[in-house]
């Protein structure tokens, strides 16, 4: 096999020392990648020769200081695996006898695999190419809080922690940048916040996520705020809902007020 | 009430939308004003207004989107369009769009089988995902561990300008790679179009068979829109 001009290309001494090589998403895309340039036929890999130009790719990687991620290196010894199989004769049951059934081919494996991921690598291309929103096509742009009638609001989701992090960085933006108020020595304790808020709850039945930073007159005591919901998330005091993806979230407590104010006893402090 | 005037009332209904109208959602909305209106009236109404819309002469068109129907600017402004709003331009990394396009096609799916498929880790790809709201989390596979189930949102049909999962392009068939010389070759059987294909389940791998079951083989989160 002669040796590889497209990696040769690649090991330029200028080369800054962090490339990230895009090209191959992974070990499967390498694959791929040599078996198109050769012009193998998919279903009778040579594997000697794409397991020789896998490892040259690898090392190419390295010398270049390149991370060269586990995945890479599990297919290695995927590759490696599957070649010395092939060199073993069929195997022989205990008798002596060849098996009835004929051994699978070591490659079939990696030849499914092979054929699934470029399957999806086209599908993906498939999705690329059609007309999407906010590149071809736009459509008008709302204010959804404005929008939404708190009236007809419907729960149907629970919020994960991803959307409480993305309110919450909505209300952390909305306070002003620059704050002049007196420094005072108040103690914010989450353990405060976190009585604070139950009583709220248990008041009103529900609170808006916004409710709870009505009162916050900082930015740390609206952290103090976040994490005092975090941690009643975590204890399972409260559940936060949410109508729509853009909706409010609100949040109720599941339990009574006796049988919750003895359990906050408990639990915290 | 004529036919004209409630076209134009479902026109104003679907302009004001902040979500692509749904059947459902129109006649809820018209049942007040109208006693008799089928979902297959306003079907034929839509389809006449889609009509109308698809002409040269406008700059907009009216889409079957997502289960609902959504005004949209023509493709062929979008350079004048992207000018107006100043919007991040719509980025999605090759390793993203593989991802979404396997969770596309095998949803419900878990983060082990999307890691097999593509040969790497998803962790990191599944995260932005979450993040664009291009996926969502289902619930969570009955399996030791309990690893969380994967699908598309709503978002996903939206941002793809997809009617339902069932309108994402057919999958290639598998065969159109490389050149297989003849049947006797295969090292195994032949893959029909559009099947999955016959993965043989290593061991710790949790690979969501397709069965024919009622029930689905993960605990059903309530679905957020």
């Amino acid at each position: 096999m002669e040796p590889d001009n497209s990696f040769a290309e690649l090991e330029q001494p200028e080369l800054p020392l962090k490339v990230k090589l895009e090209i191959f998403e992974g070990p499967l895309d390498l694959l791929l990648h040599l078996i198109k340039k050769n012009e193998i036929d998919i279903y009778d890999i040579p594997i000697t020769v794409i397991t020789q130009q896998y490892l040259e790719y690898l090392e190419m990687m390295k010398s270049l200081n390149l991370d060269v991620a586990g995945d890479f290196l599990l297919m290695a010894a995927t590759l490696l695996h599957i070649k010395s199989k092939m060199l073993l004769p069929p195997a022989e049951d205990e008798l002596g006898e060849e098996k009835e059934e004929a051994e699978e081919d070591p490659r079939a494996e990696l030849v499914r695999r092979l054929l699934e991921y470029q399957r999806f690598k086209e599908a993906a291309a498939e999705l690329a190419k059609g007309t999407l929103l906010d590149r071809e096509v736009f459509t008008r742009q709302f204010f959804e809080e404005k929008l939404l009638p708190e009236a007809e609001e419907v729960i149907i989701g629970e919020v994960t922690l991803f959307d409480l992090l993305e309110a919450i960085k909505k209300v952390l933006k909305e306070i002003p940048l620059a704050e002049f108020q007196e420094i005072t020595l108040d103690q914010l304790s989450i353990k405060e916040k976190i009585h604070q808020i139950m009583k709220e709850i248990w008041d009103r039945e529900s609170l808006t996520f916004t409710d709870l930073f009505v009162s916050s007159s900082s930015r740390g005591e609206i952290i103090v705020t976040f994490l005092a919901l975090l941690e009643l998330l975590r204890l399972r005091m409260v559940k936060v809902f949410q109508a729509d993806s853009f909706g409010p979230i609100r949040i109720f407590s599941p339990i009574e007020r006796e049988e919750g104010q003895k359990r906050l006893q408990e639990r915290i402090w | 009430m004529e036919e004209m005037p409630l076209k134009a009332l479902i026109e104003a209904l679907i302009f004001a939308s902040d979500t692509p109208l749904t059947l459902d959602r129109l006649k809820e909305v018209l049942k007040e004003v109208l006693k008799e209106v089928t979902k297959k009236d306003l079907q034929r109404l839509i389809a006449e207004m889609m009509a109308e819309y698809s002409l040269p002469q406008r700059g907009i068109t009216l889409v079957e989107v997502a289960e609902g129907y959504q005004f949209r600017t023509r493709p062929e402004y979008a350079d004048w369009v992207k000018k107006l709003k100043k919007t991040k331009p719509f980025a999605l990394s090759q390793p993203a769009l593989e991802t979404l396009a396997i969770i596309a096609y095998k949803q419900p799916i878990v983060r082990s089988e999307v890691e097999r498929i593509r040969g790497v880790d998803a962790g990191g790809v599944l995260h932005t995902l979450l993040e664009k709201k291009l996926i969502k989390i289902l619930g969570r596979k009955d399996v030791p561990g309990k690893p969380l189930v994967y699908g598309t949102s709503r978002r996903f049909l939206e941002m793809f300008g997809l009617k339902d999962l069932s309108s994402l392009p057919t999958l290639k068939d598998l065969a159109l790679l490389g050149s297989p010389a003849g049947e006797e070759q295969l090292p195994f059987l032949p893959v029909e179009a559009d099947r999955e294909i016959p993965a043989a389940p290593a061991v710790g791998d949790l690979i969501h068979q397709e069965t024919e079951t009622d029930e689905p083989p993960y605990e059903v989160a309530k679905d957020s829109r």
